[in-house]
């Protein structure tokens, strides 16, 4: 599939952002009022609703983007703006309540962390529920986007104990999905043969395509260059998402490191791997589509 | 709303004999003309640069062509034409998140309201079957209609109301009618040929049927010029022939 920039960024930094968010919501750290409220806090909307403007640059209309927010009864992205517009509207009064030391219940926060956690998981059901993507079509989808937003949003909550082990089973889960999503395809069982039906009848190959140039079905779904570097990519990601920074946050814990300074470089080596985990995401999950152009 | 219809009182679609198919384009060209008016009901199928070096535009019909290899027996061609299916489970539409996609219950037509379209892909993305393309000039995603504009248009004379695809094409290989009708004369086409559904296992279950290849009923080992090799001279050169033969 084409690795489109502003849907990378997107599910990235939503995801970290609403796994921040969700956190702070549940009070889990409460920043101290004033500044370090305000920064902890505005970096999460930014990350979360920045995602969600980011996402809006691929469409065709964008104008007419406040239309998905109408089939929430069957869409998962429809579903899924409507959980963020909500968490992001919920969490608010808890936000100005710990910036401003208002005193305010915490409940709203808590219900917008639930909210945030089901904004990453409608994210997540986008992709799974594509039975013709047989990469993404899978039980594993959705612990990928939880386990990013829960491991990066422990890391810039600064919850140490929660990040270092989500960070290492992030990491497991990554290495087997790598090697697991090899064989999806083919496990999917479907073929040029299946595709045309003309199985039946013997061995089905391409013999002419049915036009002389790439068109949007070959640009969308049959996305050969990202995938060049795909062994070098997956091992960058492992290092960079899961690795290091697990390596960080162990010695934060163990006191070698400055708590403030190790998370923060650990948060950005992290995102750094989640961009690269997400362009592999894209480039590497085959179209079934493509059989009909006798290409993955 | 994108959710779909419980069912759908007709079942519209198409028949397309894989058989008498032979890869013309006719289909798809005519597919083109009719759909890029812009007082038609798909409104335009655009073209990216059309005169130029990279030209690519949006098509509701592609033919494909195959070579199929049978275990014994020389292998064949058999060309493909493949569009929108209207799948009864479509799930194209279910993932629209606007509600531009839908399903219509009278006739089981998938279509998509272009004012409510947003352009973010993802009904193709869910499409197995490569039914939809954005139009790289409207920037809104385009399918097939059956032709939703001739075949209830009464302005039109009565053999003129069937897809644009279906009336141009010169072998007839195209068939146009209502499945949930068992004595259809495409219901009972699909019946007598053994027509099949692509991708199957996906759950879709498209309503266009396919119509396989007829078995080749000629032993395929006799090559058709092989009675132009056993070459008998006649005249002077049939007595060199002979001539020569007994020295």
């Amino acid at each position: 599939m084409h690795p489109a920039p502003s849907v990378i960024v997107f599910t990235v930094a939503s995801g970290l952002g609403f796994g921040l968010l969700a956190f702070l919501g549940l009070g889990w750290p409460v920043p101290a009022p004033g500044l370090p409220a305000f920064l902890h806090w505005g970096l999460g909307y930014l990350l979360a609703a920045g995602g969600l403007v980011a996402s809006t640059f691929h469409l065709g209309h964008p104008e007419r983007a406040w239309r998905a927010f109408s089939q929430w009864r069957s869409s998962w992205l429809s579903r899924e703006g409507v959980a963020a517009v909500a968490a992001l509207v919920l969490l608010a009064p808890t936000a100005l309540s710990d910036w401003l030391d208002l005193g305010l219940t915490r409940l709203p926060g808590q219900a917008g962390a639930v909210l945030a956690a089901l904004t990453v998981l409608a994210t997540s059901m986008i992709y799974t529920q594509l039975s013709s993507v047989p990469r993404w079509h899978h039980w594993s989808t959705p612990p990928v986007f939880l386990g990013f937003a829960l491991a990066g949003g422990a890391l810039l909550a600064g919850r140490t104990w929660v990040a270092l082990p989500a960070l290492v089973g992030l990491g497991l889960l990554l290495a087997w999905v790598f090697a697991d999503g090899e064989t999806r395809f083919a496990r999917a069982g479907q073929t040029t043969g299946t595709a045309t039906g003309l199985g039946r009848i013997g061995r089905t190959r391409v013999l002419e395509q049915p036009h002389s140039g790439p068109n949007y079905l070959m640009r969308e779904m049959i996305h050969i260059v990202g995938r060049r570097h795909a062994r070098k990519l997956q091992a960058l990601s492992l290092v960079l998402a899961a690795a290091l920074p697990a390596a960080i946050v162990a010695l934060v814990l163990a006191g070698v490191l400055p708590a403030l300074a190790g998370l923060a470089l650990a948060g950005v080596l992290h995102m750094a791997g989640a961009l690269a985990q997400r362009w592999l995401f894209f480039a590497q999950a085959e179209h079934v589509v493509g059989l009909y152009y006798g290409k993955r | 709303m994108t959710s779909l219809p419980a069912a759908t009182s007709r079942r519209l679609g198409l028949a397309i004999d894989l058989d008498t198919c032979v890869g013309c384009q006719a289909c798809v060209t005519a597919c083109k003309g009719w759909n890029d008016r812009a007082e038609g009901h798909v409104g335009g199928l655009g073209d990216a640069d059309p005169y130029g070096a990279e030209p690519s535009g949006a098509f509701l019909n592609r033919v494909h062509a195959y070579q199929v290899e049978p275990e014994a027996g020389p292998p064949q061609t058999v060309t493909f034409p493949r569009s929108c299916l209207h799948c009864e489970n479509a799930p194209c539409v279910t993932v629209c998140p606007t509600g531009a996609s839908y399903k219509r219950a009278e006739d089981g037509i998938v279509l998509v309201n272009e004012a409510a379209c947003i352009g973010c892909g993802l009904c193709a993305w869910a499409c197995p079957y490569g039914a939809r393309e954005m139009d790289p000039t409207a920037r809104v995603m385009r399918k097939c209609t059956l032709c939703i504009d001739r075949i209830y248009n009464e302005t039109l004379p009565e053999e003129d109301r069937i897809p644009a695809c279906v009336r141009t094409c010169p072998t007839g290989a195209r068939h146009f009618g209502d499945f949930a009708d068992p004595d259809s004369a495409v219901s009972r086409l699909a019946a007598e040929r053994g027509g099949y559904d692509l991708m199957p296992d996906l759950g879709t279950r498209p309503t266009n049927k396919y119509l396989p290849p007829r078995p080749k009923d000629r032993p395929a080992e006799v090559a058709p010029l092989a009675p132009l090799l056993d070459i008998r001279a006649e005249g002077i050169a049939g007595w060199l022939d002979r001539i020569l033969s007994r020295l």
